[in-house]
């Protein structure tokens, strides 16, 4: 079972070991780099593209401003079209209601496909505690899940792992979850994949119940859509007699047609691609294809508090591409686990001490994980302002504490970390001066941090160095 | 009979989260700023239509899509033959299949039917449909369950996938051409290429779980 993200060290140590992991650090250079050359060009394919982010964006924005209108108009289609609707105010609540929906249906495993809010909720866990059996079948969260795991990027969950890595998981875990690995496995993609396609469509096969979430719900018609590459969405989303799906209620948009904005961007955006192998759209059930009960748990858990900030609400409108972390350096040296959290990278800083508050050590220090460098503004195609939202939430956690206060130690200790990782800092630097007005010509701290110490302003590059010569060493000596 | 406090024995959720989750949201945004309606000043097509059959067949291609071109005299006897190169004995048909289009083949035909068991269909070779419309920008065929198409299942489990596309009636530029002659209240899959993951060190490999090899025939007259 993939571990759970409680009792998590805060930013800066998680990401101090990770950085010392250099089998991981090269795995997610390569991959970073890979994509983000990739979806540059794949972008620039379409001449409307900065048409389609505003788009995207006001569609997202309009959906909020109306969001309890636009929800109550999906209920009433989903239920239309033969779907029962569920309203989940918290993480407990959303896995009660699924635990009691797969339990109705007297099946003790259920079959997923990978979904970010029933991550975010430990359903997965939920649901062994109940004695349920939920098998993740994207091919990278059964590498997670194989090797007990968490998932460290939002598309490319096991972008940690090479090949070696995962044939070994392979060959010592897979017999224990269901069908063997084959004999004399290798560690080539092409027979790796073949052995997962083994292994799951066993459970394909079989599979009474099916549990999702959505990409997008359309108000207008009731419609739920999947995006996927593998097929093991449409798989878990065709075969079963029961589908479960799970999904934060800010993923509604008004229209059919407000779905030809995403289906430009959002592929282009994560894989790179013109179009994902696979999109699945489903309006309640349909006659005698696919299955003949449909759930849809529609789940708060913290967005609407989210909803309730006037600028941390834009970090709703994601869409989960997953572009800005690829474009992160800061992502790029610490890695998804070191966000402690289902949602990593840039998108994770902001949205994680929303959804949770930032009362905790890990939510008061992902505000000060980021180098403020904008990248992953530039490469939003909702067009969140991520760094606008880090130092908004900098104010929240600079707040809450006084001076020495815990959640302000474990603020500062990550944004030394940024400033302790030249790499870091420079890329930032560089896209910064280039691209945005909020060059850190502050401390990175920027806001009521900065102001109640009175920084003189000064440029980025004296800064790092200012840093080093004023900030207290800790007693044993050691870098903070 | 569900055991679930919050839903009645109709399957009718009555719990409270429905009310505390709309009024929490009706007080979230009680002062935010009017959003106006979306403009869309993006593009209907990035594609002249000339050339739209020829882009389609390139991007599908480019996806890995084996892509035939041919018009309806040769259709029957492309079919066979890429059934028979495949080596398929047997193959699914939707209820509305046009007979026509597997005249000449050799493989078993087997109905696409409700009561087929999902184990059952892993045990076909190939699998033959129409399509309901196909977007050249992208490379996209997308089905909805029509006659010709069947069941969402029957372009899943078999390995092999052979789609017919008329051209250029079903083929439009882009996808914002594409979403007025798609019905949402039917089941759409959009298929881009066969199966594919780029999970292990992003290298792309085929059919995952999804059909390994789709073959499209472009059907011109
Ligand atoms: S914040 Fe923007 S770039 Fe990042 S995952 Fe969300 S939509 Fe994609």
């Amino acid at each position: 079972m993939s571990g759970t993200f409680v009792g998590m060290p805060s930013f800066p140590r998680a990401a101090k070991e990770a950085v010392h992991n250099k089998t991981l650090r090269d795995n997610l250079r390569h991959a970073t780099h890979t994509i983000r050359d990739k979806r540059a060009k794949a972008v620039a394919e379409l001449a409307d593209w900065a048409e389609l982010r505003e788009a995207g964006k006001q569609i997202k924005d309009h959906t909020l401003r109306h969001l309890d209108r636009y929800l109550v108009q999906l209920e009433s289609r989903v239920t239309e079209a033969g779907g029962t609707v569920h309203w989940a105010a918290d993480a407990d609540e959303a896995n009660r209601i699924v635990a009691d929906l797969v339990k109705a249906t007297g099946e003790s495993e259920v079959v997923k496909v990978k979904s970010m809010a029933t991550q975010e909720i430990g359903l997965n866990e939920a649901l062994e505690a109940e004695g349920i059996a939920a098998y993740e079948t994207d091919l990278a969260e059964l590498i997670v899940q194989l090797g007990d795991d968490r998932p460290s990027h939002i598309l490319v969950p096991a972008i940690h792992r090479n090949r070696g890595e995962i044939r070994d998981i392979f060959r010592e875990k897979m017999a224990d979850w269901g069908r063997a690995a084959p004999h004399g496995l290798s560690d080539t993609p092409a027979d790796l994949a073949e052995a997962a396609r083994l292994h799951l469509r066993e459970k394909f096969l079989r599979a009474k119940v099916g549990i999702s979430g959505a990409n997008f719900m359309v108000a207008e018609t009731g419609t739920l859509v999947v995006f996927e590459s593998e097929g093991n969405g449409r798989m878990c989303l065709t075969l079963p007699e029961t589908l479960i799906s799970v999904v934060g209620i800010e993923k509604v948009v008004p229209t059919w047609r407000d779905l030809e904005v995403f289906l430009q961007t959002l592929p282009r955006s994560s894989t790179a691609e013109r179009m994902n192998p696979y999109t699945s759209t489903w309006t309640g059930t349909a006659d005698g294809d696919g299955p003949r009960t449909f759930h849809l748990v529609l789940l708060d858990n913290g967005r609407t508090d989210t909803l309730a900030d006037e600028v941390g609400r834009q970090a709703l409108r994601c869409i989960r591409c997953s572009a800005c972390l690829n474009v992160c350096p800061v992502y790029e040296r610490a890695g998804g686990h070191a966000y402690g959290s289902v949602y990593p990278g840039p998108i994770g800083a902001i949205l994680s001490p929303q959804l949770r508050g930032t009362q905790s050590e890990i939510d008061a220090s992902l505000p000060y994980a980021s180098s403020l460098c904008g990248a992953c503004y530039e490469v939003c195609p909702v067009a969140i302002d991520i760094p606008e939202v880090l130092v908004h939430l900098r104010e929240r956690v600079a707040d809450q504490g006084g001076k020495g206060h815990r959640v302000e130690k474990a603020a500062m200790k990550a944004a030394g970390w940024v400033l302790d990782h030249p790499g870091v800092l420079g890329a930032g630097e560089r896209v910064a001066s280039r691209t945005r007005k909020l060059h850190p010509s502050k401390l990175p701290g920027a806001g009521a941090w900065t102001r109640s110490r009175e920084l003189p302003e000064m440029p980025a590059e004296p800064f790092r160095d200012w840093w080093k010569k004023n900030r207290k060493p800790k007693s044993d000596g050691k870098k903070p | 009979m569900t055991t679930d406090p919050s839903i009645d024995p109709s399957g009718t959720p009555r719990s409270g989260s429905r009310e505390r989750i709309l009024a929490r949201i009706r007080a979230a945004v009680a002062d935010a700023p009017d959003a106006p309606e979306v403009t869309r000043d993006y593009l209907d097509t990035h594609t002249p239509d000339s050339t739209m059959v020829d882009l389609l067949a390139e991007n599908l291609a480019d996806y890995r899509a084996v892509v035939h071109r041919t018009d309806s005299a040769g259709l029957a006897e492309l079919l066979r033959q890429l059934l028979a190169e495949h080596g398929s004995r047997t193959v699914l048909v939707p209820p509305g299949l046009p007979p026509s289009w597997l005249a000449s083949a050799d493989p078993t035909r087997i109905p696409d039917r409700e009561e087929s068991t999902a184990q059952e269909l892993d045990e076909v070779d190939s699998v033959v449909t129409g399509c309901a419309v196909a977007i050249a920008e992208t490379g996209t065929i997308v089905l909805d369950g029509g006659p010709d198409q069947g069941r969402r299942r029957i372009s899943l489990v078999p390995d092999h996938h052979i789609c017919v596309v008329r051209a250029p009636e079903q083929v439009v530029a882009s996808v914002p051409q594409a979403m007025p002659r798609l019905d949402p209240t039917r089941p759409l899959t959009w298929i881009s290429g066969p199966s594919a993951t780029s999970d292990i060190e992003l290298d792309r490999v085929e059919g995952v779980h999804g059909p390994r090899t789709l073959e499209v025939v472009l059907v011109e007259d």
